[in-house]
Parts: C-alpha cells; structure tokens; sequence
C-alpha cells in the first residue's frame, strides 16, 4: 500500500510522473498547472531517479521536445492549460501521426482566446475530436479526484505505451487546484536503455545498432496509396481502443429514471446533485465517462432504454453532449446544463435543471 | 590495360561512404545538399558513431535526408528540429544529436527554438544550410534573401521597405554564450569541401565533448530557384553571398574563453 498525503492535484501529478519511471518533462508556465513544474524543480528528480524536467521557451517547444523524447522510447509527460494546449496542437498532431507514446496534461480553464484562468471543461471538443490537422485522436482521460489524477499518470503512460499513440489526461483547475488525501503509488524503476532496445528496438529513434535497421520516425508519406495506409492503420487503431478501453463509472445507475452524464469536476458536482435528487424521491443516477476517447458509447446505449431522459453536466456550451446524443439515439430526450466562464455548477443548481429541462417537460 | 586491371582496390583513391545509401537523391542538379549529405556520411563514419548518430531533418528540401543516411531519423516540424533535438539529447545525453535545417526553417519559422536552444547549450550539432531561398515550396524569399534578390513572392527584387532585411542569423547565435563553435563555410570548391569536412568533424566532436552547442552554417546554392546553371550559381554565390555572408569562423571556444557569467548568490 502507497504513502497517504494530503495534496493538490498538480502536485500529485509530478509526484506521479516521478514515481512511474519518467524519463522527462518538458514544460512552460501557465496557469492554473504551474504547481507542476514547480513541484517538479523543487523534487529535483535528477538526483534520485534521473529523470529530466526542463522548462523550455514555448509550449511549442515544450511538446517538440516530447516529440524528441518519445521517439527514443522514453517515457515523457508535459502538462499545460488551454491556450498552451492550442499551441501544442502542431506537436500533438505530429506525435500522433508518428504513432509515439507520452503523457499530456490539460488543466482546462476557460475560453476562447485568453479566457480566464477560471475552471472550465470547454476544451472537449479539441481533446477528443483531433484539436490538431488529420484525422487522429488522442486516448482521453478524465479524472475527477486527486487521487484519479495520481492514477491516470500510469494509467495514461501503459496505454499510450499499448496503442503507441499520445493520450491525454483532460481535468481543469477545479481538481488541479483542490487539495484532498491521496494515496501515492510505489516507485517504478526508469527503463534502462538495453531494456528500450529490448522492448521497443523495432521502432526507436535512439542510435542505429548492428543488429537492427535503422529506424526512422516521420508521419510524411509522399505516395497517397500508402498515406491512405498509414491513415487506416490508425483508425483501426481507434477502433480497438473502443473495444478494449473504455472505462466508465456508473453510480446509481439500477434503479433510476434519469441520468446524469458529467466527467471530470462535473462528475463530482453530480455525484452530489444525486443524492440531493434523491433525497426529493427522484430516482436519479449518474454516468460517468472516464475515457473520453474512447467514449463510452455502449453503456449509454444501454441506459438510454432504462431511464426517461438524460441530462449532460458540462462546464461548457454543450460539447459531449453531442457524443451522449448520439449514443442514446432519439428515443428519449437528452438535455444540457451548462456554466461557462469560470463559473462552477453547484449540485442544487443541476437538480433544478433536472426538474426543469427533463421532470417538468 | 583493360577495364578490370583499373578497377582494382589498389587504385583507389575515393569511396561512396558506406553510410551514404543506396536511394537516389531527389536534389535537382547542382544542389548543394548532396556534397553536404555526402560529408556528414563520411564525419559520422570516420568518427565511428553510427550506433549512436541521431539525426533530426526540417521542413524544406531536406525534409527527405533520412533517406539517404544509414544511421536512426526523426523528422520534425517546420522550424521546431531544435526543440526535438533537445528532446532527444536531454534524454539519452550519451547519443549524438545533429539538426539538418534551411534558412527557411532555422531562421524564420524556426527562430525561437534555435535562440533558445542554442542558448542552453544543448550537446547538440546545427547544420544550417543557407541558400538565400525557399527551394521546396518554389523559390520564394527566405529571411535570408538578398537585398535586390529576385524571388516567387518579390519578383522586383527584395525591398527593404517593404521586406526587411536579410537576417545575419549565424552572427546573432555566435553571440550565445550556449554556443561553443561556430562558424560559416561552403562547399562550392574540392578546397572548400574539404575545409567544411573538417568544420563538421569538429563541431560532432564538439558535442561529443559536451561543450554546448555546434552550428554550421553552409551558404549553398540553389540554383534552380536562382534560375542559373550550377557553375554560374556557384559564381553568384561567390559574388553577391559571400560579401554578407562572410565565410569563416564566428565562434571557436577551444581558442577564445567565452564569455563569463556570475551567478546570483543566493
């Protein structure tokens, strides 16, 4: 059993990221994730496990260093907000189209633009739909505790690891910010580089040795036939995913009528909006999706024929809503609340506009 | 004496590089990429790192080096070669890390990750290839066109006015105190080609040594975009580069001490 500690949750992600066998991050300050690199420099994980932490000029640079990294079979990690996610699209769309594994953090706040450095879940839509050019997605997952935030690092690293492809672990400056007990995982040794030859020699950028041909990585192909390749193998990629990977919570889900669908700090308001639900005597139950991509498309299928509506909690205009309509189908309705801007939903406010958008219509 | 009796390793005065492969080039005739390909083939295999050589191609005509030498590629994105090659060296500082980059790419897109990388020293090499043009996207100007130079997008000429200036790049990155040699050649010449063989080995065993940052500039030409044969673009080169761009070393640490900074105390 790991060490219990009270801790934010971007401290708890570098805690994490240095525990699992990191080999690097690479960063650039914006708030509300600074803590990260912040948590990072003072643990000064060069001395005890090796791993590098470097803060470069730009998010651009930042995400092209992981790009560099990864290619060379080491496990590396950034961490961002939503701006500089936007500026590490470019990056982000190369690491997918090269089919390398890393960890990339977004504590959402809220936009478009600067926005404000308020919580927000605005960013799902990029995250889950490609947010760079071509057609790639990212594995998505979304935490809703600290402890989740611990988890998901590993988490994040074993599938980008499995599908050689970036994922991304989606929260926003609500659990970023919010301290609560967690309980840390043990250390995992750092790969050695006979171990990356070992594992991974089929593939990395990290020296040409005799016994193996050289290895190159790009996502360029000139001739379309084999482009066209490359870009099934990717889907087919996905589509496995959604076979092997979803993940999702459901609480209270047998006996109710309706359903809440909210992920992240969503989720957690929900959870309490639920019990507030019950204790009216409405049966209501709440669906949480963990991985974002893949969707949890199927259990939402299979509650669309239990419950009488469905109610998406996001703080944004709507934006899962869309991948929860088209799960359901149209059988029932399927309603949005949501805040924007900063503004956290409190739990009675999601009961009201259960009774409103759903019970009372 | 027949054909057989020349062909004969006695007489052998030059080789293919081993490491050179076997692909065609796609370099349009007189390019100065190929004698450039053909020297770090020969650097990497006389210093025997192939098992450890990563090289890392831009955006831009070389965008397809990994197809011509047999050691490990990763291609990166316009301008961003430095940010990789950073990524790599932090995380594996017993390989060898060169960027391949065109003015285009180092020097415009490129600029921020090439100050700052060369400002923190990475253990790295540059290969900077300045042709005074964007040749893969069809001649247009390059931060580092002439004043007066006829491209795709100033078919009168570069006006300053209107275009700015031509950027002296290698003179702003020989004033990083992350850089420890740097310098400024060509291959247009045996002489010439020689004399940048010889940069190049320095500069890898530069970064071997774990001294900072290495940057070789090479003012090349392109003589397709120029519109010019190869010999009357080496001519041109000669007169109208040369005099801006001056061949010769910027920046060499092994002679001159560079320069100190004083930590705060803290």
């Amino acid at each position: 059993m790991g060490e219990l500690r009270l801790m934010k949750g971007n401290e708890v992600i570098a805690e994490a990221a240095i525990r699992c066998g990191c080999d690097g991050y690479f960063g650039y300050p914006i708030t509300p994730q600074s803590e990260v690199m912040e948590t990072l420099m003072d643990r000064e994980p060069w001395n005890e496990t090796g791993m590098v932490v470097l803060q470069a000029e730009s998010e651009i640079a930042s995400i092209h260093m992981i790009y560099g990294a990864a290619a060379t079979g080491k496990k590396v990690i950034t961490s961002s907000s939503s701006p500089g996610i936007s500026l590490m699209a470019e990056g982000i769309s190369y690491i997918a189209g090269s089919e390398l594994p890393c960890v990339i953090v977004n504590v959402q706040r809220g936009g478009p633009g600067l926005g404000t450095i308020q919580p927000s879940q605005a960013d799902y839509y990029q995250s889950t739909k490609g947010g760079g050019h071509g057609d790639y997605h990212l594995i998505v997952l979304a935490p809703s505790s600290v402890q989740e935030m611990n988890d998901f690092v590993e988490l994040g690293f074993q599938l980008a690891f499995k599908y050689r492809n970036p994922a991304m672990i989606l929260t926003d400056g609500v659990i970023g910010q919010m301290m609560e007990k967690v309980v840390l995982a043990d250390y995992i040794p750092r790969l050695t580089d006979e171990e990356i030859d070992q594992k991974y020699g089929s593939w990395v950028t990290n020296g040409r040795k005799q016994n193996r041909q050289r290895n190159i990585i790009t996502s360029l192909e000139m001739d379309s036939a084999r482009m066209e390749n490359n870009n099934l193998r990717l889907q087919e990629k996905y589509a496995r995913m959604e076979e092997e990977d979803v993940l999702f919570e459901e609480i209270q889900c047998e006996d109710a009528e309706y359903l809440l669908v909210a992920f992240g700090s969503s989720a957690r308001i929900c959870q309490k909006a639920v019990d507030q639900a019950r204790e009216k005597g409405i049966k209501v139950g709440l669906l949480r999706p963990i991985s974002l991509f893949p969707f949890p498309k199927k259990p939402i299928a299979a509650l669309a024929k239990q419950v009488k509506g469905m109610l998406v909690v996001e703080m944004n205009a709507g934006q899962m809503i869309e991948d929860v309509q088209l799960a359901a189908g149209c059988s029932i309705p399927v309603k949005h609340f949501g805040r924007m801007g900063g503004i956290i939903p409190s739990p009675g406010e999601v009961v009201e506009a259960l009774e409103q958008k759903l019970i009372g219509g | 004496m027949e054909l057989k009796d020349i062909i004969n390793p006695n007489n052998l005065v030059y080789e293919k590089p081993k490491l050179l492969t076997e692909n065609t080039m796609h370099y349009c005739p007189g390019c100065s990429h190929g004698v450039i390909h053909r020297l770090l083939a020969e650097v990497i295999e006389d210093m025997g790192i192939q098992d450890k050589t990563i090289g890392v191609s831009p955006v831009g005509c070389a965008v397809f080096a990994y197809n011509y030498l047999e050691i490990d590629w990763q291609e990166a994105a316009h301008g961003r070669a430095p940010a990789v090659a950073t990524g790599i060296a932090r995380t594996n500082p017993d390989k060898v890390v060169f960027t391949y980059q065109g003015d285009g790419d180092l020097a415009s897109i490129g600029t921020a990750e090439i100050m700052h990388a060369c400002n923190r020293g990475e253990n790295m090499v540059v290969i900077f290839v300045n042709n005074g043009i964007y040749g893969m996207t069809g001649g247009q100007m390059a931060p580092t066109t002439l004043l007066g130079q006829i491209t795709a997008t100033t078919p009168n000429g570069r006006d300053a006015g209107r275009n700015g200036y031509p950027l002296k790049i290698t003179e702003l990155i020989a004033q990083l105190p992350g850089t420890s040699y740097v310098t400024r050649q060509s291959v247009h010449t045996p002489a010439t080609i020689r004399k940048c063989k010889k940069a190049i080995t320095k500069a890898f065993q530069a970064a071997i040594d774990k001294k900072g940052t290495s940057f070789v500039e090479v003012v090349s030409t392109c003589n397709m975009n120029w519109k010019m044969t190869p010999v009357k673009a080496n001519e041109w080169m000669v007169d109208n580069m040369f005099p801006f761009y001056v061949p010769g070393d910027l920046k060499d640490s092994s002679k001159n001490d560079p320069e100190s900074y004083t930590p705060l105390k803290n």
